[in-house]
């Protein structure tokens, strides 16, 4: 069957309006009936996954696909991408600028815990071209 | 008088079937349909901003009245923390309490006992909680809060504290003390709460977390005012003495009247406290997306400065919040000549709730996922048509609210008035050039124009 698609444009450095793509998310799944803990673990990763190419990637898109079953999240940025994605999913590991830490972001948590909530998680990255990051949760 | 899910009602003779309401409702559960306003009963939470918001008082809370009080051969009042601050100096505590008692109760009870109560059995079970890493949890002492919970941030569930209310616990010591003194049945005994908040009648016929509730009646405080009012203008301190043994609770109890007083009195270091249901909503969102890391304790009122901005409180809630504080001093100095503690509020212990919480499902678009979705997908479409301006001439809070009645086949989109405008506009130039079509099949000159025809 036919995915709903949502797409959302994400602004680079746009702190004030961090976390809206994946708010707008949230608001279509909670129409659904879905079960409460899968809406939080789609908010959590596709919101973590927003800010990362809202710091790191200078903006980028969001694309969410919205099946009977599952919901596939597609964040993609053209940005510098990651040099070194092991050390990236390690808990800590931060390249954040400092106006970004000091906002509370940047803790080096953003990979993990999108690799903690998701069912399965892509990263294609390329260095001077930017990184594409694909998040899929099932729904049971 | 049957009373339904929410308290919350609409006198349609005073409804004007303006927007006021529609645009202040957080879960967008009114809508103006041929010109009055309809509550939709599955999504309303008592949380009283149409009484705020309406401008011809048409929103009003159904609460008990007094005539109920003779159904009981003995009746206590509870009365709420908000209550005290309701009435200004000279009152004291007493006063107000041999007041409401004069109303025609047999006996009063302080609510803020039950908060003192609450506060000793809840913090070893926040406590463990916490170690178990459920940070940060959340209070469920505002009905509304716990309601909105359940409908929108179902995934928060888990993070309320599963206690009775305050009040439900005063109710219980009361019934107890007073079937023991007066050799009375239980169900002989009216429990009445002074209430600031319509949320808390509704909370009697659906109680949280249980199957019963221990409050028999709940009455506004705006009703009792008028005659604790009169009854304070002619007592004297001497006759309120005789409440001196009523006042049970601690300064600390007392605080909760006002937003901030639940957490101080958790002592919990790391916590937040926000009042206002706009607000509550902004931080129940950041919790449910994991965005607030440093907060163990959120105290949330839906009312703005808690329960002295109740929408049944008479008083404005910054001057209540100012004579609060006053109330609290006393109680505090009381305490000070007090070498112990009336009430003993660490004898009693409390049992969890018995009763799950379900989600409240009020907002789904359709028992199937994929129909659901489908919907969704057209609301969209519909949304992104109409002109966005959210201006409620057709009855829904904006347009997302329509696109949404479409959808489920509540209203269609001549019900937005520039759809309908378009609409006529198209079937007005339809018709001119029909007419001009006609013309020349009658070789009529268009210009002679009509009713020249002498």
């Amino acid at each position: 069957m036919r995915p709903v698609e949502l797409n959302f444009a994400i602004r680079g450095s746009d702190f004030i309006n961090a976390g809206e793509a994946s708010s707008n998310m949230k608001k279509a799944l909670s129409r659904l009936g879905l079960n409460p803990s899968v809406v939080k673990r789609a908010a959590i990763a596709m919101y973590e996954a927003e800010l990362n190419a809202m710091i790191h990637g200078g903006g980028g898109q969001a694309r969410v696909q919205i099946f009977s079953d599952q919901v596939l999240i597609t964040i993609s940025d053209e940005g510098p991408g990651i040099p070194d994605v092991g050390l990236a999913m390690q808990e800590g590991w931060s390249t954040a600028p400092d106006l970004a830490r000091e906002m509370g972001f940047g803790a080096g948590m953003g990979l993990p815990n999108i690799k903690k909530n998701a069912d399965e998680m892509k990263i294609e990255t390329e260095i001077g071209q930017g990184t594409t990051l694909t998040i899929l949760i099932r729904f049971a | 008088m049957t009373i339904k899910r929410h308290s919350v009602q609409l006198n349609r003779e005073l409804c004007m079937g303006c927007t006021n309401c529609i645009k202040r409702c957080p879960t967008g559960a009114i809508r103006v349909r041929s010109g009055k306003a309809q509550i939709d009963e599955d999504r309303c939470l008592d949380c009283g901003e149409c009484i705020r918001a309406c401008p011809h008082h048409a929103k009003s809370a159904i609460m008990d009245t007094f005539d109920s009080l003779k159904r009981y051969p003995m009746t206590i009042a509870l009365a709420a923390p908000s209550l005290y601050a309701q009435f200004g100096p000279p009152a004291t505590r007493p006063m107000v309490l041999a007041a409401l008692a004069n109303i025609g109760f047999d006996d009063v009870w302080e609510v803020a006992v039950g908060a003192d109560i609450f506060s000793r059995a809840a913090m070893p079970w926040i406590e463990a909680a916490l170690a178990e890493g459920k940070a940060p949890l959340i209070s469920s002492a505002c009905p509304v809060v716990v309601r909105l919970i359940q409908m929108k941030y179902p995934g928060l569930i888990d993070h309320l504290v599963p206690y009775d209310a305050p009040v439900e616990i005063a109710a219980r010591l009361a019934r107890e003390e007073a079937v023991r003194r007066s050799g009375l049945q239980a169900e002989e005994i009216g429990i009445f709460f002074i209430s600031p908040c319509p949320a808390k009648r509704s909370a009697v016929n659906y109680p949280i977390g249980r199957s019963t509730s221990q409050i028999d009646g709940v009455i506004a405080i705006s009703d009792a005012y008028p005659m604790i009012l009169a009854g304070l203008e002619t007592m004297s301190e001497t006759a309120a003495e005789r409440f001196m043994n009523r006042l049970m609770a601690d300064a600390s109890g007392i605080r909760w009247g006002y937003s901030g007083g639940e957490a101080l009195s958790l002592e919990t270091e790391r916590y937040l406290a926000v009042d206002g249901i706009h607000n509550v909503m902004a931080i129940l969102e950041e919790v449910e997306n994991e965005r607030l890391k440093d907060v163990d304790f959120i105290e949330a009122n839906a009312c703005l400065g808690g329960c002295i901005g109740g929408p049944l409180t008479v008083a404005n809630r910054f001057s209540a919040k100012s004579r609060q504080r006053a109330y609290i001093e006393a109680a505090r100095e009381l305490a000070a000549h007090q070498p112990e503690a009336i009430f003993p509020a660490d004898t009693i212990t409390l049992s969890p709730w018995d009763q799950v919480l379900a989600p409240n499902d009020a907002l789904r678009l359709d028992a199937d996922i994929m129909a659901a979705l489908r919907k969704y997908e057209q609301m969209e479409k519909i949304a992104a048509d109409l002109p966005g301006l959210d201006c409620g001439a057709c009855g829904a809070p904006d347009c997302e609210s329509l696109a949404e009645d479409i959808v489920r086949g509540q209203a269609s989109i001549t019900d937005c008035i520039f759809k309908l405008k378009e609409r006529i506009r198209d079937v007005a130039s339809r018709m001119s050039d029909l007419e001009e079509e006609m013309n020349r099949h009658l070789d009529v000159d268009p210009e002679a124009g009509h009713g020249d025809d002498a």
